[in-house]
């Protein structure tokens, strides 16, 4: 291993829905509490989410990762690599890596410890959508996000945060806990994970500062988070540093992907020089120092962790339910959609997954979905791939349809034309029909159009360019 | 590129039409064994005297099997014929040109289709595997487009469009009041469609084709054989043919306020016939009416009128039964709903019953007498990527 390790770039995703909790109390009389949870749209899952979040870390121009290291507690695929999936939407090549870490929020913060301890260029992206039964603690505490960390050392390029060490305390104690299959977990009395929990952060905590000769004065801000509250608010206080804002009233615990959510979250407001904690309650307790270097004024990401929360709208509890299937809605009286195909999906990766069309050398015409034949001239296999998810465009025209398929009717769709050249007819997400007008600027997102017969087809949306 | 067209070569000397209608009670078989019974009668003809068909469906059946087992033809040659909602006149387009050829002297053409057994409103179409990438928007969805294009393009207030396109519709209704085969036979107000909730963009369930099940067939002989059978054939002036390469959908130039495949199918179909001057020329059209914002920009691109000026004509009545040009006399797709395989061939129905005068009265356009020959325009497909047809016929040999 060569060189200092540490945080080359990073990005976060917070979908555009909130649920305002106290809407829950409404509907059932009982849960919620006050605040917002962020809310996956119908057309995200854990893996869209982590496309959107590593796209926002790789935008600035980060150098390319060698290795994908995805991690959830709410995987799209079993048997299948979802992290496969973030790779062709990211278009890395062949020779990257790309493994899924699931099981547990402890797999995520684990991997982040792992790629940090590796000498690979890694991106580690955690995401996860927490479900609960209705009125339940996750139902109005959780929150959907994902979050993307590229790892490297000072010779891949500048770290915005240098990596100083950490430590870590495992046990075996069955506090929370959910079998394959199940919709929610469970908990065990709170009290006793409190107890279970709070040696093992006061002993990672101080195997930490010993491994790193630091010592608690020199931490400017800790973010500490878990999924047992009562033992996260304990231990913030016990550690007797600055704590930063945990974002569960704005977001919820986004449980594999809150630690780096709210690393992500200090980062963007770091000072250069600044020594960063992240403690992670999860089946024992990690802790991780970074410092937070000069680089870090310029190596942000474009939008924050604040700007995504303040960039919301509100949806009711019963469209809530309804997204996450814990309430069954008729579905509209048209055939739904048949499967994609799998092979045809693999012909076409590139543009399915990576919106690659293509630019005809001799007219200079992109053509979405790519062409070998162009519209103008007839010329064959003149063409020049054509990378457009990072395009911004323009609706030309646009309407809504109450009447087609869709997991959450009614359906907006726009003809946007691309900056530079290119058209093409796109749905609309995140989006409120009554805001759409010609020239409305859009951006494209990576979405799930539709799940049939257990195949999740994925591809992108337009929605409004906001901020 | 050549397009010498068959102008006055072969001549319809017979056609049947079912009522279209949801026909719970009866097959695709019996609605292609009526239709081909009427379009016989009618050229006074036996199933022995036709030697080969050519039969469109869009998804109702496959093969020519299909037409050959319920009609028991006796080793007859049968081509089915698919090209999206211009099925049915793509197989009139086939069964011309074979009898042009010389190939056969007596070529049916019949299209039909069963939507009604799918179990679902609206048509639906067949699922073909895909990357999953395609576009799934409905029909009303796509031609809704146009009303916000072509409101801005020509400074028209949106809510000015919206009652034009209304107007569209009870026109059309207004005639298929006065068609017994319609599905739809009571007339609407404007008024009462705008009132209507929106189903896509500003188009309400009225601003849409209804679906129906039905079969219409064309009996086909050349030209020269044609007073044999009937003493006033519809002799075939022009066909023409256009399939989109989907630019529209590529090049940010295509503005929806046109359908370029209808205006280059129009504009051949014009030199075949040597139609200079369509509204003054033609008696009548029977145009593809499956929206109501369709119909408006066909006015445009079939060269009724000036770019910019259908929605004024409209509102003046120009394409009324006693317009200047009476558009869709029979009631359209609007009332007749949409029988994919058989609405190409339903239109030229009216012009086979209209031109030689044998639309009732109550509908008859008021352009008979002066005028013989008329147009019939069929499309298939969407804004930016369709099929579109069109033909011209005439009572009068030039």
């Amino acid at each position: 291993m060569n060189g200092t390790r540490g945080i080359l770039a990073y990005g976060a995703h917070v979908p555009y829905r909130r649920l305002a909790r106290s809407a829950i109390a409404e509907v059932m009389g009982a849960g919620g509490g006050g605040g917002y949870r962020a809310v996956a749209s119908f057309d995200e899952d854990t893996t869209t989410m982590g496309v959107e979040a590593a796209r926002q870390a790789l935008a600035g121009g980060a150098p390319a990762p060698r290795a994908l290291w995805f991690s959830t507690v709410a995987p799209a695929y079993l048997d299948k690599t979802n992290a496969t999936v973030v790779h062709a939407a990211l278009r890395l090549g062949a020779s990257v890596p790309a493994l899924d870490f699931g099981g547990a929020p402890r797999s995520a913060i684990g991997a982040l410890r792992t790629a940090l301890a590796s000498g690979d260029r890694t991106l580690v992206v955690a995401s996860d959508l927490r479900v609960g039964l209705p009125t339940g603690p996750e139902d109005g505490g959780g929150g959907d996000a994902a979050t993307a960390v590229l790892v490297g050392s000072d010779e891949d390029g500048p770290l915005v945060a240098e990596y100083l060490g950490g430590a870590t305390a495992t046990a075996e104690f069955t506090d929370r806990w959910r079998t394959p299959g199940e919709a929610h977990s469970r908990t065990w009395e709170d009290r006793f994970g409190e107890q279970a929990y709070l040696p093992l952060v006061r002993q990672a905590w101080a195997d930490a500062l010993e491994s790193t000769n630091l010592t608690a004065a020199d931490v400017a801000i800790s973010a500490v988070t878990g999924l047992h509250g009562r033992a996260t608010k304990k231990a913030a206080v016990d550690l007797g540093v600055t704590i930063a804002e945990d974002r569960t009233d704005t977001v919820g615990n986004a449980g594999a992907a809150h630690p780096t959510l709210l690393l992500t979250d200090v980062l963007d407001g770091a000072t250069p020089g600044d020594v960063v904690a992240l403690v992670v309650l999860a089946d024992g307790c990690e802790v991780l120092f970074f410092r937070a270097t000069d680089a870090l004024t310029t190596g942000r990401p474009t939008r924050s962790v604040t700007d995504q929360v303040e960039n919301r709208a509100d949806v009711s509890y019963a469209l809530y339910l309804a997204w996450r299937g814990l309430l069954e809605v008729q579905p509209p009286n048209r055939p739904e959609p048949n499967r994609p195909s799998s092979s045809a999906a693999a012909r076409r990766s590139d543009w399915k997954h990576g919106f690659v069309g293509s630019t005809d050398r001799s007219t200079g015409i992109t053509h979405l979905p790519p062409s070998r034949v162009g519209i103008s001239g007839g010329e064959v296999d003149n063409m020049e791939p054509a990378p457009m998810a990072d395009t911004v465009g323009t609706v030309a025209t646009f309407t809504v349809d109450h009447l087609v398929y869709s997991p959450s009717p009614p359906v907006v769709f726009a003809v946007v034309d691309f900056d530079g050249g290119g058209r093409m007819p796109v749905e609309l997400t995140d989006v409120d029909p009554s805001e759409v007008e010609i020239g409305t600027r859009v951006e494209m997102t990576f979405r799930r159009l539709f799940t049939a017969d257990g195949l999740h087809n994925y591809f992108w949306k337009g929605r409004p360019l906001r901020g | 590129m050549a397009s010498h067209g068959i102008r006055d070569q072969v001549a319809i000397v017979g056609m049947g039409c079912t009522p279209f209608r949801e026909h719970w009670d009866r097959s695709l078989d019996d609605l292609l064994i009526e239709a081909h019974g009427l379009a016989l009668v009618s050229a006074g003809m036996t199933k022995d005297d036709v030697d080969a068909y050519w039969y469109g469906t869009s998804q109702s059946s496959a093969s020519g099997i299909s037409l050959a087992t319920p009609l028991r033809l006796d080793n007859r040659p049968v081509t089915r014929v698919e090209n999206y909602c211009a099925t049915g006149s793509e197989a009139l387009r086939q069964a011309c040109y074979a009898v042009a050829s010389g190939a056969y002297d007596v070529a049916v053409a019949i299209g039909a289709e069963k939507v009604k057994d799918g179990g679902y409103q609206g048509l639906n179409a067949f699922p073909i595997p895909t990357d999953g990438t395609n576009r799934t928007l409905t029909a009303a969805a796509m031609f809704s487009l146009i009303l916000p294009a072509y409101a801005k393009r020509y400074g028209v207030g949106e809510d000015d469009l919206r009652h034009v396109v209304a107007r569209i519709a009870e026109k059309n209704h207004y005639n298929g009041a006065r068609n017994e085969l319609a599905q739809f036979r009571r007339e609407t107000s404007a008024e009462v469609i705008c009132e209507m909730a929106a189903v896509a963009g500003r188009l309400s369930v009225f601003d849409c084709a209804g679906v129906a099940d039905g079969a219409a067939a064309a009996v086909v002989v050349s030209a020269e054989r044609a007073t044999d059978f009937c003493d006033d054939p519809l002799y075939v002036k022009a066909l023409s043919l256009v399939a989109g390469n989907g630019s529209g959908l590529v090049d940010p130039s295509f503005d929806f306020t046109t359908l370029p495949e209808c205006a280059a199918s129009a504009t051949d179909a014009y030199a075949q016939a040597g139609i200079t001057d369509p509204r003054a020329e033609l008696a009548m059209a029977e145009v593809h009416d499956c929206f109501t914002p369709t119909e408006l920009v066909l006015m445009e691109d079939l060269g009724f009128c000036d770019r910019g000026t259908a929605w004024s004509e409209v509102l003046d009545g120009t394409f009324a039964l006693d317009g200047e040009l009476p558009v869709n006399p029979d009631g359209g797709l609007k009332s007749f709903g949409h029988p994919v395989g058989a609405s190409g061939l339903r239109m030229h129905y009216e012009a086979w019953l209209q031109l030689r005068g044998r639309a009732p009265e109550e509908r008859r356009i008021g352009t008979l007498g002066d005028r013989s020959r008329a147009l019939v325009h069929n499309l298939g497909g969407y804004p930016g990527e369709m099929v579109s047809f069109v033909s011209i016929v005439g009572t009068e040999k030039d």
